[in-house]
C-alpha cells in the first residue's frame, strides 16, 4: 500500500547473492564456535523456510513446525542409537519422510476436508499437537524422558565421519541452498500462482475450480518434509535431541524468525534466524537473566510497526507478490499487438 | 432441455426469507436477465446456483444433474462460472497473472508445479486480454485498474474455463455509458458458446442483449418469459417500477 509504484523492482535476488557469497567464504574467517553457530543458523533456516512456505505463501498459520522437526529428530536419533544407522544418505531421507508422514497426518486432521477450517482452528490444532507430543516425549523413558537422547553418533558418508565444523557447515549449506532453490522455483511456478490466489482471496478462486484445501494440504506436507529434514540434521549436529525440540516454544520461535525477517520472501526467514540468534547470543552475554525481555520487545516492535518484517525495508509489495506469467514475453507480445 | 433449472429454491437467513420457492430455467445459448428491486434476492439466487450459498430448500440442476450439494470447485468443473456483485480481482497480482490463474485451473497440481502450461497458455491469455481491451495493462497490478476495467477483467476470468453457463451479477455497475455499450459488445459474441444469466439494473442493456427475463420481488418470482412479453406485464411494471 505504501508503494504506489507498479514497477517490479528486484531486491531479493541481490540479497540472495550477497548472502550466498558471504556464506561460502565465512568458514575461512570464523573460529570453531562461530562455525557451529552458523551451521545451526542454516539448519534452523530450513525450518524457518518451511514456516514461510505455509504462512507466507499459503496463508496457513502453523504452530506445528517443531513437531515435524522434533519427530524426525527423535526418529533418526533412535535408528542411530538403537540400530546403528548413521549414513547421511539414509538419515536425511528418513528424517524427510518422517516429517512428511507426520505433517500429512496433521493435515488430515486440520486442513484437508470439504469444509474450510478457520485460521484459528489450524493454529490451535497444530499447537495442541506440538504440545501433546512434547508432553508424551517427556514422560516416555524409551526416548529418554525429560533428558531426551544425547551422545548421538556422528553422521557418516561411507567410511567418512562427518564431524561438526567446516564439513558439516558446507553440508548444511548445500542442503539449505538446494531446498531454497527448489522453493524459489515452486513459489514462482504456476503452483505458486495458485498459492498467491489462495493467500489473497481463497473464497474467490474456488469458483475457478481450484480445490484450495488440497493445495494448502500439499504445501503443508512439503513444509513438513523440510522441517523433518532440518530435525535430522539438527540432532546429529548437536549430538542431542530433546523434548524441547518438539514443542510449542520452538514452534513459536520459528514463527518469530519468519515474521521478524519478513514472511513471503524466503530470504527473510533466513535473515530472521541469523539476526534473532545473533541478538539472543549477545544479549545473553550482556544481561544473562533478563535478555529475553529485550529480545521480546524488539520482536514486538518489528512485528507491530513493520508487518512486512525487516526485509520490508528493501523489498516492495510488488516484488513480494511476485510475477508468474512469461515475464518479458508479455510486454513483447502486447507491443506487437498494439502496432 | 434446460441447461439450468432452479426448482423451488428457498433461502432463509434467520428471520428473513431472501428467496421464496423460486423457479427459474435457462436454455442452452440463452441470454437471460434477472431484475428486481434492491434486496429482492437476485444475488442470493446467483449464489445458490454457483455454490456460494446452499439453499435452505429446493434444488439446482445443471444439464439435468442435481448440483445442489456440490462445492464451488465441483460446480466450476461442471461448467458454471460467475462474477460476484462485488468485484474480486486479485489486486496484488498483475492483470496477466489474474487471467493466467483463471485459465490454468484445469491443469493438475503436479503439472502446475512444473509450470508446464505456462508457455502454452500465453497466447490464450494475451488473446483474452486483447478481447477485453486490457492488453496494454497486462503488466500492471490489477488493483490499479479502473472499476470498469476490473469488471472486464472479472468477466474475462469467468470465461477462462469456457463455461456452459456464465453468471454475472451487475457487471456494468459504475460504468460509463460507453463502457456499458462496450460490455454489451463483448458479451454478444458469447451467445454461440454459452448461456448467460445476468443481474442488471439497466433495462435498456437487458433489452439489448437478453432473450428472456425473470423478475424477482421480495424473494418471489413475479414474472418470467420472453423479454418483450415480461416488460409488458402490468404486475412487473408495478412491482419493479414502484420499488426501483
Ligand atoms: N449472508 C446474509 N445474511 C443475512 N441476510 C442476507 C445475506 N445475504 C443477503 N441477505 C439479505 O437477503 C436479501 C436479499 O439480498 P440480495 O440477494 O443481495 O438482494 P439483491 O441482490 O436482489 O439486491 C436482502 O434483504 C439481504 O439483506
Ligand atoms: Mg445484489
Amino acid at each position: 500500500m505504501s508503494e504506489p509504484s507498479t514497477k517490479l523492482h528486484r531486491a531479493i535476488p541481490a540479497i540472495e547473492i550477497v548472502l550466498l557469497a558471504i556464506a561460502l567464504f565465512l568458514p575461512l574467517v570464523l573460529d570453531d564456535f562461530w562455525i557451529l553457530f552458523t551451521t545451526r543458523v542454516f539448519i534452523l533456516g530450513l525450518i524457518a523456510l518451511s514456516f514461510d512456505l505455509v504462512w507466507g505463501y499459503a496463508g496457513i498459520m502453523s504452530f506445528g513446525q517443531a513437531l515435524f522437526f522434533g519427530m524426525a529428530g527423535y526418529s533418526t536419533a533412535l535408528i542411530a542409537t538403537k540400530l546403528g544407522v548413521t549414513s547421511v544418505f539414509l538419515i536425511v531421507p528418513v528424517a524427510a519422510l518422517v516429517g512428511l508422514v507426520v505433517s500429512f497426518a496433521m493435515a488430515l486432521l486440520v486442513i484437508f476436508g470439504k469444509r474450510q477450517p478457520s485460521m484459528v482452528f489450524v493454529a490451535l490444532g497444530t499447537l495442541t499437537g506440538s504440545y501433546v507430543v512434547e508432553r508424551l516425549a517427556r514422560g516416555w523413558s524409551y526416548v529418554g524422558g525429560q533428558n531426551g537422547i544425547s551422545s548421538l553418533p556422528r553422521l557418516t558418508a561411507g567410511s567418512y565421519e562427518i564431524s561438526e565444523g567446516p564439513v558439516y557447515y558446507y553440508m548444511a549449506l548445500g542442503i539449505l541452498l538446494t531446498v531454497y532453490v527448489l522453493l524459489r522455483l515452486l513459489t514462482r511456478s504456476q503452483f505458486g500462482l495458485v498459492l498467491a490466489g489462495i493467500r489473497q482471496r481463497e473464497e474467490r478462486i474456488k469458483f475457478f475450480g481450484y480445490r484450495t484445501q488440497n493445495y494448502k494440504g500439499i504445501t503443508f506436507c512439503i513444509a513438513g518434509l523440510i522441517s523433518g529434514m532440518a530435525g535430522g540434521l539438527y540432532g546429529f549436529h548437536e549430538g542431542y535431541i530433546g523434548p524441547g525440540q518438539l514443542g510449542p516454544v520452538l514452534s513459536t520461535q520459528i514463527v518469530l524468525y519468519t515474521l521478524f525477517g519478513g514472511a513471503g520472501t524466503l530470504i527473510g526467514s533466513i535473515i530472521g534466524v541469523g539476526l534473532i540468534d545473533l541478538f539472543s547470543f549477545y544479549l545473553s552475554q550482556i544481561w544473562n537473566t533478563g535478555w529475553p525481555i529485550i529480545l521480546g520487545l524488539l520482536l514486538l516492535i518489528v512485528v507491530m510497526f513493520k508487518p512486512t518484517g525487516l526485509i520490508g525495508f528493501l523489498v516492495g509489495d510488488r516484488e513480494r507478490a511476485g510475477s508468474f506469467g512469461r515475464i518479458g514475453a508479455k510486454s513483447a507480445a502486447h507491443v506487437k499487438g498494439e502496432v | 432441455m434446460s441447461l439450468l433449472e432452479c426448482r423451488q429454491v428457498s433461502k432463509i437467513f434467520g428471520a428473513l426469507t431472501a428467496l421464496d420457492h423460486a423457479d427459474l430455467s435457462v436454455k442452452p445459448n440463452e441470454f437471460h436477465g434477472l431484475i428486481g428491486p434492491n434486496g429482492s434476492g437476485k444475488s442470493t439466487l446467483l449464489k445458490c446456483i454457483a455454490g456460494a450459498e446452499i439453499p435452505t430448500s429446493g434444488s439446482v440442476l445443471l444439464s439435468g444433474v442435481d448440483i445442489t450439494g456440490l462445492t464451488p470447485a465441483e460446480r466450476a468443473e461442471a461448467g458454471l462460472s460467475l462474477k460476484f456483485q462485488i468485484t474480486a480481482v486479485l489486486a496484488e497480482l498483475s492483470v496477466y497473472d489474474n487471467v493466467l490463474l483463471a485459465q490454468q485451473s484445469q491443469s493438475s497440481w503436479l503439472s502446475l508445479m512444473r509450470s508446464r502450461s505456462r508457455g502454452a497458455l500465453h497466447e490464450r491469455v494475451m488473446d483474452t486480454l486483447q478481447r477485453f481491451k486490457l492488453a496494454d495493462r497486462a503488466d500492471d497490478i490489477a488493483g490499479t485498474l479502473s472499476h470498469g476495467q476490473q469488471q472486464w477483467l472479472e468477466i474475462a476470468m469467468a470465461l477462462a474455463r469456457e463455461p456452459k453457463l456464465l453468471l454475472l451479477d451487475e457487471p456494468t455497475a459504475g460504468m460509463s455509458p460507453q463502457e456499458r455499450r462496450a460490455t454489451g459488445e463483448l458479451l454478444a459474441p458469447m451467445r454461440e458458446r454459452c448461456s448467460l444469466l445476468i443481474v442488471e439494473h439497466d433495462l435498456d442493456f437487458i433489452r439489448d442483449i437478453c432473450d428472456s427475463l425473470t423478475v424477482l420481488d421480495q424473494g418471489q418470482i413475479v414474472a418470467s418469459g420472453r423479454t418483450q412479453d415480461v416488460q409488458e406485464d402490468e404486475r412487473v411494471k408495478s412491482a419493479y417500477l414502484s420499488h426501483a
